[in-house]
């Protein structure tokens, strides 16, 4: 059981205050989403927890099992347990997915993963997401069309086995088919690691293929509303228009 | 980055420049002679110099004694030939090189001594001609022809180590139909400094590679150069290099297409580390008003890992037809991704190797395309030792 716990979490980017005081717990089991429109501070709220440098804390908690995330490197944050599925997965020219997975893997675990069944598992998982063998000798993300970075950042997350996973606006870019195979990727992680999942998105529609226990709504750098599934559908029916956002031009 | 400069055919002969003419980089200005004083004295205000550490260089600009002792060590498999031959005496002796600086001038008309590597008409060697040459102490001229029977395959593995200082030339001739690759791989020890040419004229569907490592060693120059003697050759220049603190490896290619239907193929991979680290690519690419249906593509990447470094990419292509396929050239020099090092940290791996993983894999483009395994675990090996050295 491991639990994420973000109290009155503040990020400015150059200057300027992103977040304004997150609270937010996520545990192993628990399915979060948290649904906001476009500039809402959903991303940087993901890659915050990560440790991406561009963001800066100027105040508040983030803890995993009581740990300070905050003052770990960004690999030792993984390394503890936190997994970010990014919405633009970065190209590694040359970097093979295999030798990048093997890295990766080994360095999560401590230890190199033995061979034989390291193969049978990434096979497995890569059917899973029917991901082609020949992705393996591929460089990361190298090429990769926007549906084959996601399903590949999902690869990677039933491959390292996270405690907690952020999934950054994973649906955004995907077609309906595609979208089915992801949400099967990240069910099939919920199902066998009891992982908790902060699901990110501004489209209620990935929500009914990976139903949430929590829907969190963010607005202007905070969690305004939090409610069950019920209130992904009002969402998905009103917009988040009552939140202030200006109400779109009807299609 | 990219220039493209069309110029009209033969206003810019290169017999019309005289001593000392002074050119602008341009390839169609490109001076040539075997005379060496028909070349000023290298200085930085020199076009083909400026880039490169001409103080450091001056014992080699004016004549002197060869006191140089190198040890070979030459792996010939049946089907060539190596031996130590005065250059002149050589039917091929001048076919390809022109001299395009003074250096090169100097060590055609002074290198008394040279291999001549033959490899037979239709011969397909069985593993790579490798020539090792150890440098023990002083100074030496080389001058070297290399000569492939038509419809041969052949590589040639050149392996400089030791502490070496040489000016150096070696012509190549790839008969019709010919496939030969070269792999010069400079890994010399501190102090040394290498002066290397090599002249290439790639025959009738001939095939020529030409690969280029550049690791150890003070100072290592290199001036590639492609002819064409006929329809339909193919050549492909690759490049790779790491350069650490105090190395100055710099790279003056120039590829000639004067015949129709011929390919040039060129990449070369740079990376930079630590105090005055210094890397030079000139890519100069003309092709003539005869080389109609010319396929030609090049690219250079700069990876520069720490401040202190410096690099120069300077692509240059004259195109004097419109009737060609294809032309085109990139470069790119820059630091490290800050996007590519959080991704790979952000899955557990450590600072230090993200940063080992994304330079593997900046070079891995060049390796992959060498063709000879031994030569690629031997790169991938020296790579890993730089980098482990860099403390990167």
């Amino acid at each position: 059981m491991s639990t994420l716990q973000v109290r009155d979490l503040r990020v400015s980017v150059e200057d300027t205050e992103i977040l304004k005081g997150v609270d937010l717990t996520v545990s192993s089991g628990e399915t979060h989403a948290l649904m906001g429109p476009n500039g809402s501070g959903k991303s940087t709220l993901a890659y915050s927890i990560a440790g991406h440098p561009k963001y800066t804390v100027t105040g508040g908690t983030v803890t995993l099992d009581g740990e300070d995330v905050l003052s770990m490197k960004i690999d030792e944050r993984a390394r503890a347990g936190l997994f970010l599925a990014m919405q633009y997965p970065v190209e590694v020219p040359g970097v093979s997915t295999s030798n990048f997975l093997r890295t990766a893997v080994t360095a999560i675990r401590g230890e190199a993963p033995k061979l034989r069944t390291w193969v049978k598992d990434v096979n497995a998982a890569m059917a899973e997401l029917d991901i082609e063998s020949s992705f393996s000798e591929r460089g990361v993300n190298e090429g990769f069309s926007g549906g084959e970075k996601k399903r590949y950042e999902i690869l990677q997350l039933a491959l390292l086995k996270p405690k907690i996973a952020i999934l950054d606006e994973t649906d955004s870019g995907l077609d309906v088919d595609a979208l089915r195979t992801v949400s099967r990727g990240v069910n099939s992680a919920r199902e066998s690691t009891d992982l908790g999942v902060l699901l990110i998105t501004h489209y209620p529609r990935i929500l009914q293929y990976i139903r949430p226990d929590v829907v969190h709504v963010f607005y202007h750098g905070r969690i305004v509303e939090t409610g069950g599934a019920e209130l992904a559908d009002r969402i998905e029916a009103e917009g988040y228009v009552r939140f202030g956002e200006p109400k779109e031009a009807v299609s | 980055m990219a220039t493209l400069i069309q110029s009209g055919p033969a206003e810019h002969e290169v017999s019309l420049s005289g001593p000392g003419a002074q050119t602008t980089g341009s390839p169609a200005e490109r001076f040539t002679s075997r005379e060496p004083e028909a070349f000023e004295v290298p200085s930085s205000r020199d076009e083909v110099w400026r880039f490169s550490p001409v103080d450091r260089l001056r014992p080699f600009f004016e004549v002197f004694e060869p006191d140089g002792v190198i040890q070979a060590d030459n792996t010939v498999p049946d089907g060539a030939h190596v031996d130590v031959v005065e250059p002149s005496s050589t039917a091929a002796f001048g076919r390809a090189l022109e001299p395009a600086d003074r250096v090169s001038a100097l060590a055609m008309a002074n290198a008394t001594r040279g291999l001549h590597v033959r490899v037979d008409a239709n011969a397909e060697l069985s593993e790579p001609i490798v020539l090792v040459r150890k440098g023990i102490s002083g100074r030496s001229y080389g001058h070297h022809v290399v000569e492939v029977g038509a419809n041969a395959r052949a590589t040639l593995v050149l392996d400089h180590v030791g502490e070496i200082q040489i000016a150096a030339n070696m012509e190549i001739v790839v008969g019709e139909g010919a496939q030969l690759s070269i792999v010069a791989i400079n890994d010399c020890e501190p102090g040394s400094i290498q002066l290397s040419s090599y002249a290439a004229m790639v025959g009738r569907d001939a095939t020529y590679r030409h690969i280029n490592v550049s690791l150890g060693g003070d100072i290592v120059r290199i001036v590639p150069t492609v002819r064409f003697s006929g329809r339909g050759g193919r050549a492909e220049l690759l490049g790779l290099s790491f350069a650490g603190p105090g190395q100055h490896f710099e790279t003056r290619l120039f590829v000639d297409h004067g015949e129709p239907d011929c390919s040039s193929d060129v990449l070369y991979k740079n990376a930079l580390e630590g105090e005055n680290a210094r890397t030079v690519w000139i890519g100069d690419v003309r092709i003539r008003p005869e080389a109609t249906g010319t396929q030609t593509f090049e690219l250079n990447r700069n990876l520069v890992l720490t401040d202190g470094a410096r690099t120069d990419s300077v692509p240059n292509l004259e195109i004097e037809t419109g009737e060609i396929l294809r032309a085109g050239h990139a470069s790119a020099s820059g630091r490290f991704d800050d996007l590519q090092l959080f991704y790979l940290q952000s899955r557990g791996i450590p600072a230090d190797e993200a940063r080992r993983l994304v330079v593997r894999g900046f070079f891995a483009e060049v390796v992959n395309r060498i063709g000879v395994p031994q030569v690629q675990d031997r790169l991938l090996a020296a790579i890993e030792d730089e980098l482990m050295r860099a403390g990167t």
